[in-house]
């Protein structure tokens, strides 16, 4: 499953994570190609955070990596490779926004410090003054107000939305080919989460970099990406062309996010259908498709993990597709 | 404020010093003495005076280093505690130096390396460490050096400008003594801190950026970490001094400690009471440089401009 691999700019091929004796992750394989907007969702705890940590190589201590990540440009394998040639790749070829933006810069550091040091620390810019000018240009371009003067602020004297615009200038300040966007803007107020989306849209149209953007917000998927990749239980379920996979899911429990999403469904009291069941903790889903235990129409089959049908670039895995053929 | 607890301190130091029994007029003269001429030596210490008015006359001379008398050898106090006080401040300088030059790499390490066995080494070394006396340090150190291997003198002292090299010799082993435990305790807390640190998500960030595990932490983790360490080496200070007490008598060192236990055992309570407030003030002064340094260290702490 790998018809799109010709010109991706990034390649993930059977990746699994876990600890000793728990697999959290398993089996992912997707692609992005140049410049490609993709969507990673599914609940807490599907493993999508994990998936992109094990991509930058900053699994948290205790968790290992296996199968395969490949970058164009970068001739090594990207799971087990070396820490001196993941500090090569981390933030110049592949860059990464996190959740939290208020605790995610030194609070002890001058905002443009933070900003200048990925630049010199990658020789992209050849000495400090010229790295202070790049950073008032970056600053420039996410609209940071004031870009002259707020290099010098500390992190405390400015607001969770500009915060996460300086997240956002690191990330973008060595150009990267791919840009990860963990949930960057649910911690922000919802006034300022759609300036924020458009500014990670226009930055990676700008540097032409190509943008996995993880989030449980489907209405933003819809506003941001291009195609999109459903994880349930640690395992990608679906896959395809935002449009397509948003109108008609063929995995039930897409089909259940969807629904769970749309207000038009609500019942009579105002309440939206919900998925019956609850996420089992992670590691702890069942066998074969790990959403089984959840799905209206589970059978004995589903013990079995159903394997993947369709291509890589849209396609599912259940025995009891949703649509179409079977209803 | 630092003028304020300057004043409750020498306030709290004369009153202490003034209800201890005995008297120093009658301790001089013996149990025999007439009471005519113990009258005779209160006067001329001044010890026949109201208690605030005694206060007032001493409180009033220490802004220029008047700290009066002696009431055994008669002598100024305030030269003497000047040039007891360079010695042990050579002492504690050189130990709290020692101490942070181990502690700093040694907490690191034990914290990068917590689950590995170099890690737990450090930690049970410090263990070790903080549970020796600094008094049972230099006495297995004089042991050591001194008698078993003759490496270096066992005690005694010279100022730096009259030998500099006998200085340096001399001032080793009680440096290592007062060091060691203090290094141990510093080490527990900088390992802490560094383990706190480095869950932090800007940590994170850092390594997000392209850079390795250590220089993430020492650009962005150590000035982090470093706000609980200046709090407990402020306070380690405090304890430090006292370990000097200790440590001058084990190498018959002439510094402050020495010259306080010598006034304690010849009763000569105004020495000690000038020995005591320069004590205070000393740890009050470390207090109010912590202080500066959370100022200097975190910008959050600084008014908005």
């Amino acid at each position: 499953m790998s018809s799109a691999a010709g010109n991706a700019v990034l390649t993930v091929a059977g990746l699994s994570v876990g600890v000793r004796d728990l697999r959290l992750v398993t089996d992912v394989s997707f692609s992005l190609g140049p410049g490609e907007r993709v969507g990673l969702i599914g609940e807490s705890g599907s493993g999508k955070s994990l998936t992109a940590l094990s991509l930058m190589g900053l699994l948290p201590e205790g968790l290992r990596a296996a199968g395969s990540v490949r970058m164009a440009a970068v001739d090594h394998d990207l799971v087990d490779a070396s820490e001196r040639d993941m500090t090569r790749v981390r933030g110049d070829r592949m860059a990464m926004v996190f959740q939290e933006p208020m605790t995610a810069l030194n609070p002890l550091m001058r905002v443009g410090d933070q900003v200048a040091e990925v630049m010199l620390l990658h020789d992209t810019q050849p000495d400090r003054r010229s790295a202070r000018a790049a950073v008032t240009e970056l600053f420039q371009r996410v609209h940071l107000p004031d870009p002259e003067r707020m290099p010098g602020s500390y992190p405390h004297q400015l607001s969770g939305g500009q915060r996460q615009r300086i997240m956002l200038a690191i990330a973008l300040a060595n150009n990267p080919s791919v840009l990860i966007c963990d949930e960057p803007t649910t911690a922000l107020d919802v006034t300022v989460q759609a300036l924020m989306l458009e500014e990670i849209l226009a930055g990676v149209e700008r540097e032409g970099s190509a943008l996995l953007f993880i989030t449980h917000d489907l209405p933003v998927v819809a506003m941001v990406c291009q195609r999109v990749l459903v994880m349930y239980g640690g395992r990608l379920v679906e896959s395809g062309p935002v449009r397509e996979v948003f109108t008609s899911p063929r995995h039930p429990y897409t089909a259940g996010l969807l629904a769970s999403s749309r207000f038009e469904e609500s019942d009579t009291a105002g309440r939206l259908p919900t998925i019956s069941g609850s996420v089992p903790a992670a590691g702890h889903f069942p066998a074969g498709c790990p959403f089984r235990d959840r799905c209206p129409a589970a059978t004995e089959e589903c013990a079995e993990w159903p394997g993947w049908t369709g291509g890589a670039a849209h396609g599912f895995a259940c025995w009891h597709p949703v649509g179409r053929t079977g209803q | 404020m630092f003028l304020a607890s300057l004043a409750l301190a020498s306030v709290t130091v004369f009153a202490f010093m003034s209800v201890l029994p005995g008297d120093p007029a009658r301790v001089a003269l013996g149990v025999t003495a007439d009471p005519e001429s113990v009258a005779q030596l209160q006067a001329r210490f001044g010890t026949d005076r109201p208690l605030a008015v005694q206060y007032l006359d001493w409180v009033s001379g220490l802004p220029t280093g008047d700290f009066g008398r002696s009431y055994v050898t008669e002598a100024t106090i305030g030269p003497q505690i000047v040039d007891r006080l360079l010695v042990t401040l050579w002492l504690v300088a050189t130990a709290s130096v020692l101490a942070l030059l181990v502690a700093v790499p040694a907490g690191v390490v034990a914290a990068v390396r917590h689950r590995r066995p170099s890690g737990a080494f450090l930690s049970g070394m410090s263990q070790v460490g903080i549970a020796i006396p600094s008094f049972l340090a230099g006495m297995l150190l004089i042991a050591l050096f001194a008698v078993h291997w003759g490496l270096l003198p066992a005690g005694g002292w010279t100022p730096p400008a009259q030998d500099p090299a006998r200085f340096v010799r001399l001032l080793i082993l009680p440096a290592l003594s007062l060091g060691v435990v203090q290094a141990a305790v510093l080490t527990r807390y900088v390992r802490s801190a560094i383990l706190d640190v480095l869950r932090e998500d800007y940590l994170r960030t850092a390594r997000a950026k392209g850079m390795g595990p250590y220089r993430a932490l020492i650009r962005h983790g150590l000035r982090n970490a470093a706000i609980p360490v200046v709090t407990v080496l402020g306070l380690q200070l405090a304890t430090l001094l006292i370990g000097a007490v200790v440590v001058e008598r084990v190498f018959v060192i002439p510094g402050l400690g020495s010259l306080l236990l010598d006034g304690v055992a010849n009763r000569d309570l105004l020495l000690v009471q000038g020995v005591v407030m320069v004590l205070v003030v000393a740890v009050l002064l470390v207090n109010y440089l912590v202080d500066v340094a959370y100022v200097v260290i975190d910008p959050r702490l600084r008014r908005a401009r």
